[in-house]
């Protein structure tokens, strides 16, 4: 019985025709997307912190007016970012971490650096403030005290500018964080933030991403403004010699337009809930 | 918990406010999706096919090791696509990490192997059951191959569903290769979990709703399909 059933079916079935034309047509519109995207496109890896506070969505636009160029937007951790630009997967940067970016440098996989914009990193931590920091005269003061108190402290444990930012600023304090009340989450900011919210943790954050952060419970920002807490943004070219194929010319553009008054001036511009997030470097 | 309350509302808004971000996200989502599943239909069903028919040297290591792939981690996937695609990676030059192509591939490398390893394990039984039948009529193996599968074709719909449901519900080989850039590469997952880093748990959620319905409704479309044939059959 099942064999006359496989018999009279097949003659008559058009799905696999079907299925050819779809996968065909699918197919296509996949390649065409990636054909038509070749012409004025640049390829940015950036920091996630950049990308969340919604810089990009107030810059972009203007740039794109200006010269027409479409940037790709990667937002991934400094240290991910340095491995696309080793990698030749990137056309620019936009990073915070100016050991890594000198490094680059050195290595000859970067040509130019220029710095860009700043802001600051703020400590994050429950508002009973069990470690006592709001009253520690220096942000290594601040350190010492949490960990004076073993109150929990997560850590970004990613590699990314501000996990180096915080391993710095424990250095400054003489200190080696140990488990277990430092706790390396290897988190992007936003997760480690939400686990410092669910833990009542302390934690470091740079201030843009601490804006944009919705799920915040008990935590709040418990010390600031000290300038070992400095967070520079630099704008990073990539070598024409090590990586020839990359989209210099645009990237120059993207660079120039960073530096120009237009640029800084966007940048000064961007307000969140009407608080400036990032400061320009060089107007 | 607010944040289900939240969560459902702003489902509801999105949905309801047929937001155009949103609207590409889901378009991108399910085409990424669907032709991963298709194309790891179209290789994967002869082939599990086959490796059901045919006996060779090394057979039970190639099964075993297809077997073993239904577990690969997204994520290793992600990695081993973004290598091979980099820049400085055997098909750099084709210049196509950070595209959606990029991400279809990744995602047929985790469909392939369910699809395939499944298939094989529904025809290898059908075909101890019809094999003497089979070779009484003088069909051979090849010959019989079309009839096995099309015999088995609503089981075998339900082994792509579960393809569909493995790339649609992966976020770590679509963020490595695809680079969850906005309005190229973003799709439900990576959205998800960018509004998850941003805290934005409410929408996080109402994201995610959004996405299992998108399933539900896939499922639901292969599943009237199956009924209709079915009944047609008698």
């Amino acid at each position: 019985m099942r064999r006359s059933r496989r018999g009279s079916h097949r003659s008559h079935s058009p799905r696999p025709a079907v299925m050819a034309l779809s996968v065909l047509s699918l197919v296509s519109t996949l390649a065409a997307g990636t054909a038509a995207a070749a012409d004025k496109v640049l390829l940015l890896a950036s920091t996630t912190s950049t990308e969340q506070s919604g810089l990009f969505d107030h810059l972009l636009p203007r740039f794109h007016n200006a010269t027409g160029i479409e940037v790709r937007v990667v937002a991934v951790g400094t240290g991910q970012a340095f491995a696309l630009a080793r990698r030749g997967d990137a056309d620019a940067l936009l990073v915070h971490d100016p050991a890594g970016e000198a490094a680059l440098i050195a290595a000859g996989h970067a040509s130019e650096r220029a710095d860009i914009m700043f802001n600051d990193y703020v400590l994050i931590g429950p508002t009973e403030d069990p470690a006592a920091i709001d009253e520690a005269p220096t942000a290594a003061e601040a350190f010492a005290r949490i960990a004076a108190a073993e109150a929990p402290f997560t850590s970004r444990g990613d590699d990314s500018g501000t996990h180096r930012a915080e391993q710095r600023l424990w250095a400054a304090a003489g200190i080696e964080p140990s488990a277990p009340w430092y706790r390396e989450l290897g988190s992007a900011m936003g997760a480690t933030l939400n686990t410092a919210a669910a833990m009542d943790a302390y934690a470091l954050a740079d201030r843009a991403s601490w804006a944009t952060f919705v799920n915040r419970q008990a935590l709040a920002v418990l010390f600031e403004c000290d300038e070992a807490l400095f967070n520079g943004y630099a704008s990073l070219l990539l070598s024409r010699e090590r990586h020839p194929h990359l989209r210099h010319d645009l990237a120059e553009q993207w660079h120039d337009w960073l530096l120009s008054e237009e640029g800084q001036d966007a940048i000064a511009e961007f307000r969140l809930d009407g608080e400036p997030l990032f400061f320009p470097a060089v107007l | 918990m607010p944040e289900t309350d939240n969560a459902f509302q702003s489902a509801l808004t999105l949905l309801l406010s047929l937001d155009p971000m949103l609207v590409s996200i889901v378009t991108l989502s399910l085409q990424v999706s669907l032709a991963a599943v298709l194309i790891g239909a179209v290789i994967g069903l002869p082939l599990g096919a086959a490796l059901a028919l045919w006996r060779f040297p090394g057979r039970g290591l190639v099964v075993t090791l297809l077997n073993a792939f239904m577990g690969l981690p997204p994520v290793v996937a992600g990695l081993v696509i973004y290598l091979l695609l980099s820049r400085a990676g055997p098909l750099g030059n084709l210049g196509l990490l950070f595209t959606p192509t990029a991400m279809v591939i990744a995602q047929t490398l985790l469909v392939l192997p369910i699809i395939a390893a499944l298939t094989r394990d529904h025809i290898d039984t059908l075909w101890q059951e019809y094999r003497e039948q089979l070779s009484s009529f003088g069909i051979t193996r090849l010959g019989a191959m079309p009839g096995l599968l099309w015999d088995a074709r609503f089981t075998l719909m339900t082994v792509v569903l579960a393809g569909f449901g493995r790339a649609s519900a992966e976020v770590g080989a679509v963020l490595i290769v695809g680079g969850n850039i906005e309005g190229v590469t973003r799709v439900m997952t990576t959205a998800i979990a960018l509004e998850t880093s941003r805290g934005n748990l409410a929408l996080a959620l109402g994201l995610g709703l959004v996405l299992l319905g998108l399933v539900a409704l896939v499922n639901a479309a292969a599943y009237l399909i199956g009924e209709r044939a079915r009944r047609r059959l008698g």
